[in-house]
């Protein structure tokens, strides 16, 4: 008995050092939240690439559907099998799992790659000087229109640059019997997109960070009650389609991929999803389809170049292999950023990567965002998940009408005040 | 002698059995019940994200928080609400088709399962199923209404009529279930006592009246208890539905919690409520198998 387990141990240690260092695996686990298989698809072979050029490396994916991701992180990062490399949207939660300490540090690893990334991403991902992970891609919010129907009722979507323009041609379209706009209610957050992005048009960053600090009477101030008053004069219009509040933005998604409205106020990438989403697969085409900015308002602080929208990266946990790190490095090199700019996915943050956006639409969007001086990341982000709820919550209210701009601004102050 | 020694074996052999039976329920219970209940408990008085500990301690404002939301206001009405209906509509319906159900004829059998069906399928497929249902576009009843040509209404995004939509649904998926259970009940009803009462010259009804339903009654009793209990558990049906929306309109308790506490990361106050309708169960299980449970 005895021997046979000496002759194994031998074995074993013949084995090992044989075999080298192919026997010392380290696994990444690396969780994300993508459900385009043809995007994942592209990420494999960014991983495969990564194991084959780091021989003994592991990248082993993980997917959580978004909801339950957001569910079930805070437990996640406590246990003792945490993912190694995690997605995230920056602002609030970011700011939550930094204090917690959960996060890995990477500012020194990271020095270099961070060069090559547009400050304004980099700073989400920044706090008091220390990095904490790398963005990887950004979006814009902004109006998605179908020229046809646009042209129904004799307006032109390009030519929508102040808040009456828009009005104008929302009760053109209700008068031409073209419903104007499409929004997925049930969702909540794609209602907020009108009262955000209203107050980055009315406050601007100063407005912003005022309020972070209670200055002007916090949320509850001018700019925000603006912002609602504002929202209202649209949602008097009745510019929705029958039901909004019911829609999942999926649903509404596929609603304007169908050509049943005219417009919608969505985020960049639903260029590509309103044709997954359409019945017939194939969506408003190219021709048919326009986008333009977010009109000006009048009276607004903010310029008319500033933006609204997301800002993705990914997060190194505490205690996971310097392997995670230089895998997220690799994610964001300019060669990954710009066979996923070219494929249309993103929006890259590496500088220069945009270069290989092929499609003109995705090409404008890389502009705008190019050209802003201050992108607010979505409010439900930013603002963390109790906060941005309740954003979410009251803007919806108001677009249902059981809620009054005044009583919107001060149920999003008092969640600020409330805290977590 | 032989007695004592007798008397000492059965109490050695209760004792035996005492502490071979109750350690492993006992630690299931409290492993399972006693401590997180504790846990969320001592969570609610904190101020806590679900990151790290908690430190920030905050008494009782949790619950205030709770107390001021107006979505708890509208919770605890729908929960009251379901039962309401529950009682009203859904057990008389469910005796009703049991009565007729229970005697033997071509076709009980099928129509039973066909009855019953509903609460076989999961929850959450019944939300979508039923959310295709209701689609105002697409849906079966916007098809419905189209034909008698109407403009079809959109059941699930209206704050009037989100609520009824769900309760439908809660009708339609659980009268089966109490059907069964007083059908199962009526079968082991002593048949000798109707005969009498036929024999004495009670019409149908006397005997409905005054004999199967009485004997019914513990049955009666405990199907109150389901359908209280599970109106205040109801979550998995109402997700897929309407989430709780619009405007929290078709919210119930544990959707609340789940939606306020859990997706905001507010695991304090997401305790908080937790609590609050733990006491509610417990003091409704409690009060309810002294006064009405006694007997059974």
């Amino acid at each position: 008995m005895n021997a046979i387990k000496h002759s194994l141990y031998a074995a074993a240690a013949v084995l090992a050092v044989s075999a080298g260092p192919s026997l010392a695996q380290t696994t990444v686990k690396w969780m994300h939240l993508e459900v385009n298989p043809a995007q994942i698809k592209i990420w494999e072979e960014v991983a495969r690439e990564f194991e084959a050029k780091n021989p003994g490396t592991k990248i082993e994916m993980q997917f959580l559907e978004n909801e339950s991701y957001k569910a079930k992180l805070p437990t996640l990062l406590q246990s003792n099998d945490r993912p190694h490399i995690i997605y995230s949207w920056a602002g609030g939660v970011l700011k939550a799992q930094v204090e917690a300490g959960v996060l890995a540090d990477i500012t020194d690893q990271t020095k270099d790659t961070a060069a090559t990334i547009s400050a304004g991403a980099m700073s989400a991902f920044t706090r008091d000087g220390r990095v904490y992970g790398l963005p990887f891609a950004q979006s814009q919010v902004g109006i998605l229109y179908n020229k046809e129907l646009m042209a129904k009722a004799k307006v032109d979507g390009s030519a929508i640059k102040t808040w009456d323009d828009w009005l104008a041609a929302i009760k053109a379209l209700k008068a031409a019997g073209v419903t104007p706009l499409t929004v997925g209610g049930a969702d909540k957050w794609p209602l907020h997109f009108y009262w955000t992005h209203l107050a980055v048009r009315l406050g601007g960053k100063a407005g912003f960070e005022a309020a972070l600090k209670g200055q002007n009477g916090g949320f509850e101030g001018e700019v925000f009650q603006k912002s609602g008053d504002l929202m209202k004069q649209i949602v008097d219009l009745q510019p929705f389609q029958n039901g909004f509040l019911g829609f999942k933005n999926p649903q509404s998604t596929g609603f304007f991929g169908d050509g049943k409205a005219a417009m919608s106020l969505v985020i960049s990438t639903v260029y590509h999803q309103q044709k997954a989403l359409a019945a017939d697969k194939v969506g408003i085409t190219d021709d048919k389809i326009g986008w333009v900015n977010f009109p000006s308002v009048p009276g607004g602080k903010g310029e008319p170049t500033d933006t609204l929208g997301g800002i993705n990266g990914w997060l190194v946990t505490k205690g996971a292999p310097k392997e995670a790190v230089e895998f997220v490095k690799h994610f964001v090199s300019k060669d990954v950023q710009m066979r996923l700019a070219g494929a249309g996915f993103l929006i890259p943050v590496v500088k220069g990567a945009d270069e290989a956006i092929s499609n003109a639409f995705m090409r404008n969007i890389a502009q705008n965002l190019a050209r802003s001086n201050y992108h607010q990341n979505f409010y439900d982000q930013d603002l963390g998940p109790s906060v941005g709820r309740v954003v979410n919550d009251a803007t919806a209210e108001l677009a249902g009408g059981s809620m009054t701009p005044r009583q919107v601004a001060k149920a999003v102050q008092d969640a600020f005040k409330q805290g977590n | 002698m032989s007695t004592t020694a007798l008397g000492r074996a059965a109490t050695s052999g209760k004792l035996t059995a005492v502490v071979l039976f109750l350690p492993p329920a006992l630690v299931l219970f409290t492993l399972f019940v006693i401590l997180p209940v504790g846990e969320a408990a001592w969570y609610s008085g904190f101020n806590w994200n679900g990151f790290g500990r908690p430190t920030n301690w905050i008494g009782f404002t949790n619950y205030d928080y709770v107390f001021e939301a107006r979505a708890f206001g509208l919770a605890l009405r729908n929960n009251v609400l379901i039962i309401v209906i529950s009682l009203g509509i859904q057990l008389p319906l469910a005796l009703t088709l049991a009565i007729l159900l229970a005697e033997k004829f071509r076709g009980a059998v099928a129509l039973r399962m066909l009855f019953f069906l509903p609460y076989v399928l999961a929850e959450v497929a019944t939300g979508l199923i039923f959310s295709f249902v209701y689609d105002g576009d697409y849906g079966l009843l916007a098809g419905v209404w189209r034909f008698f040509g109407a403009e079809p209404p959109h059941l699930l995004a209206s704050t009037q009529t989100s609520m009824l939509a769900i309760l439908i649904v809660v009708v339609w998926k659980y009268f089966g279930f109490h059907m069964m259970l007083f059908i199962a009940a009526l079968q082991g009803q002593d048949q000798h006592l109707v005969e009498a009462a036929r024999i004495d010259g009670a019409s149908r009804w006397q005997v409905l009246r005054h004999i199967t339903i009485p004997l019914l009654y513990p049955t009666i009793r405990l199907s109150v208890f389901f359908a209280v209990v599970g109106s205040l558990q109801l979550f998995d049906l109402v997700m897929p539905l309407t989430r709780g929306g619009p405007a929290d309109s078709s919210q119930t308790m544990v959707s609340f919690l789940y939606s306020h506490g859990v997706t905001r990361m507010r695991i304090g106050y997401g305790s908080a409520i937790g609590v609050i309708l733990f006491v509610i169960c417990v003091t409704f299980a409690v009060t309810y198998k002294r006064w009405f449970m006694r007997d059974d």
